[in-house]
């Protein structure tokens, strides 16, 4: 594990940022523990104010402090999509590992299971059961929620995975020399699809952040809930930018594209360790 | 034979079991749910006006009927089909009488033309970038291409609409802020530059959101084919860069292309929902939000089960026309 992130930061720069952006994320989290506010008290601070000593991101209209309620909003947002991936990871791993080793009927079942929930549109159904549940929805509702819509891709990519690496020599070479089955899938196959989880498990992040800002901004998550999606809700709501307080909705928004490219980075950065070209490319350069 | 059998019928057997478990959804979730939309409508009503208890039970029994809530739940499951196969979805409560169908049917034209274009541009266009940036990894263009695109990429297709509406629209006014069109419509130039007017900026951000898809692939799979040895073997016959590109590399490539196309329709129909809910583009994505907001249970069931039965069927047309790109599906 130390050996694999030493790498990834010697080799990869696009890991480096992107971590170092991650860093910074967690850093924000951190500070939300810190908060002289509370997350849902209001009128505390003068309104509308534009960015200055006293609040570095500027107030609300309904008398937030724009800092504070971002390290909240990234807080929550991060548990969502934290919530979302466990979920969805949780029942599309085991899945396409299942359907990977063992082949054969069940493999042509869960496949065509899982081919026909790739198909189907997610967000209008997301929309549908986020539309009737509007006001019980919760965090961890919201997590369940969007975890449960996405296991379907992981479970494709986890099952094209463990093919390939059932086909791959060395496979064959512990199977001759009398190794069991569980042997082989916990000492040759898992060391390669660890890696591959994180990455994988880091892209997952980045779609429920995507479907958490996006449902929480037309309004359908729980509202009261500090999270990126909704602090742009509630900016609209207070008219923003029709009022030209550009920053009530500044924050949310560029806060929330720093966190996917940097969550992106770091998940191209393992991806591109991962992949045998680039390694063999970046052994052959540093001889 | 065996392509229909191995092929084409595995295919549409699959696209029946996508509408059927979409039927089945739109069924079972508003009745799974602890919210019942009979008892939100009249509270809704009573909210404005008192009822005699009479009275009340009329209303209730005849939103049930008009809500298909009557009966058991397999008699109304029988029902729902009846009516979905008829293609009545029930009346919406937003307009109320106005049936849903002819609601969807307002909304569908703009949404499919607004969806085809970006789409079929973003699709070209990700894979000319994407092919050029494989094939010229070290040419400068290619590495900004690549890096702008590959930032773009993460963005939700939200916060890149949205951006694109702070700008355009409030800071540099040059777009429209809502509508599909100005003036009455009709085969003339007035019309149809303001249809374009008002679609540029939600296709543009369509268009964004799906070209750096589409180009983080295709530059991946012309990278890998450019470093093969049929492609090497016609540089060193000193073929002109452009044609190995064009006849051999993108040729080569066009396969998964098409196969993924079926694959990412869903992702950039989702994209055209949430950027016409931005733009106020007056196409079925704009209804959905406005029955969202409004709690019309009928209108929601219509569209997405509308939209899961339509991107299921193109995304059935597409595969069914890849034996025709692929002989190795055609001859198998």
């Amino acid at each position: 594990m130390f050996t694999i992130m030493r790498d990834l930061f010697r080799y990869s720069s696009s890991f480096r940022y992107g971590f170092i952006v991650v860093l910074i994320v967690l850093v924000m989290v951190g500070l939300s523990f810190f908060s002289p506010y509370r997350p849902d008290e209001m009128r505390v601070v003068p309104p509308n104010r534009p960015p200055s000593p006293d609040h570095i991101l500027g107030t609300t209209s309904t008398g937030q402090d724009v800092f504070w309620m971002l390290t909240f909003a990234m807080r929550n947002t991060l548990m969502i999509a934290g919530l979302a991936v466990l979920i969805g990871r949780g029942i599309g791993v085991p899945l396409g590992m299942v359907s990977g080793y063992l082949g054969g009927g069940v493999d042509r079942v869960l496949s065509s299971i899982v081919d026909s929930f790739i198909v189907i549109p997610r967000l209008p159904l997301l929309i549908l059961i986020a539309s009737i549940l509007r006001g019980q929805l919760t965090l961890f509702g919201l997590g369940v929620l969007i975890g449960i819509l996405d296991w379907a891709f992981p479970s494709k990519r986890y099952r094209a995975q463990i093919l390939s690496l059932r086909e791959r020599d060395f496979t064959n070479t512990a199977v001759f020399s009398g190794m069991s089955t569980w042997k082989i899938v916990l000492k040759e196959h898992l060391p390669f699809v660890i890696p591959y989880l994180l990455a994988d498990a880091v892209s997952g992040i980045l779609f429920a952040i995507g479907f958490e800002v996006t449902l929480s901004a037309l309004g359908l998550s729980a509202m009261s809930m500090q999270s990126i999606g909704t602090m742009i809700y509630w900016g609209n709501y207070y008219g923003a930018l029709l009022a030209n307080r550009v920053w009530i909705l500044a924050a949310p928004v560029i806060v929330s594209i720093i966190m996917v490219i940097g969550f992106y980075m770091v998940s191209t950065g393992i991806s591109a360790y991962l992949d045998p070209r680039s390694r063999l490319a970046r052994m052959q350069v540093k001889g | 034979m065996t392509l229909l059998k191995e092929y084409i019928l595995p295919r549409i057997l699959q696209w029946a079991v996508v509408v059927f478990v979409g039927v089945t959804i739109t069924f079972l979730i508003p009745r799974l749910s602890p919210v019942n939309p009979v008892d939100q409508a009249i509270a809704r009503i009573t909210t404005f006006q008192s009822m005699d208890p009479d009275a009340m039970l009329m209303a209730r029994a005849t939103l049930e009927d008009l809500y298909g809530l009557k009966g058991s739940i397999v008699d109304q499951y029988i029902a729902y089909w009846r009516r979905v196969l008829k293609g009545d979805l029930g009346p919406s409560f937003l307009a109320f009488p106005t049936p849903v169908s002819k609601m969807i049917g307002a909304g569908i034209g703009w949404t499919v033309g607004l969806l085809a274009t970006s789409l079929i541009i973003s699709w070209l266009l990700g894979i000319i970038l994407g092919s050029l940036a494989g094939y010229f990894p070290n040419r400068w263009w290619s590495q900004v291409i690549e890096k702008t695109l590959v930032t773009v990429y993460p963005v939700p297709y939200f916060i890149l609409s949205f951006v694109l509406l702070m700008l355009f629209t409030y800071y540099w006014p040059i777009f429209p802020l809502v509508g599909g069109a100005k003036g009455t419509p009709g085969f003339n130039w007035d019309y149809i530059s303001s249809v374009l007017h008002h679609s540029f900026l939600p296709a543009l951000s369509i268009i964004i959101g799906g070209t750096a898809f589409r180009f983080i692939m295709a530059r991946a799979l012309a990278f890998a084919e450019a470093n093969s040895n049929y492609v090497q073997f016609a540089e060193i016959a000193a073929l002109p860069k452009m044609k190995i590109l064009v006849s051999y590399i993108i040729r080569n490539t066009m396969l998964p292309h098409v196969n993924d196309l079926a694959l990412s329709l869903g992702a950039v129909f989702e994209g055209a929902l949430i950027t016409e809910v931005v733009f106020s583009y007056p196409g079925i994505g704009y209804t959905l939000y406005s029955a969202i907001n409004a709690g019309d249970y009928n209108l929601i069931m219509g569209i997405t089960l509308l939209s899961i039965v339509g991107i299921a069927t193109a995304s059935l047309l597409v595969d069914l026309s890849y034996p025709l790109f692929d002989p190795r599906v055609r001859y198998r």
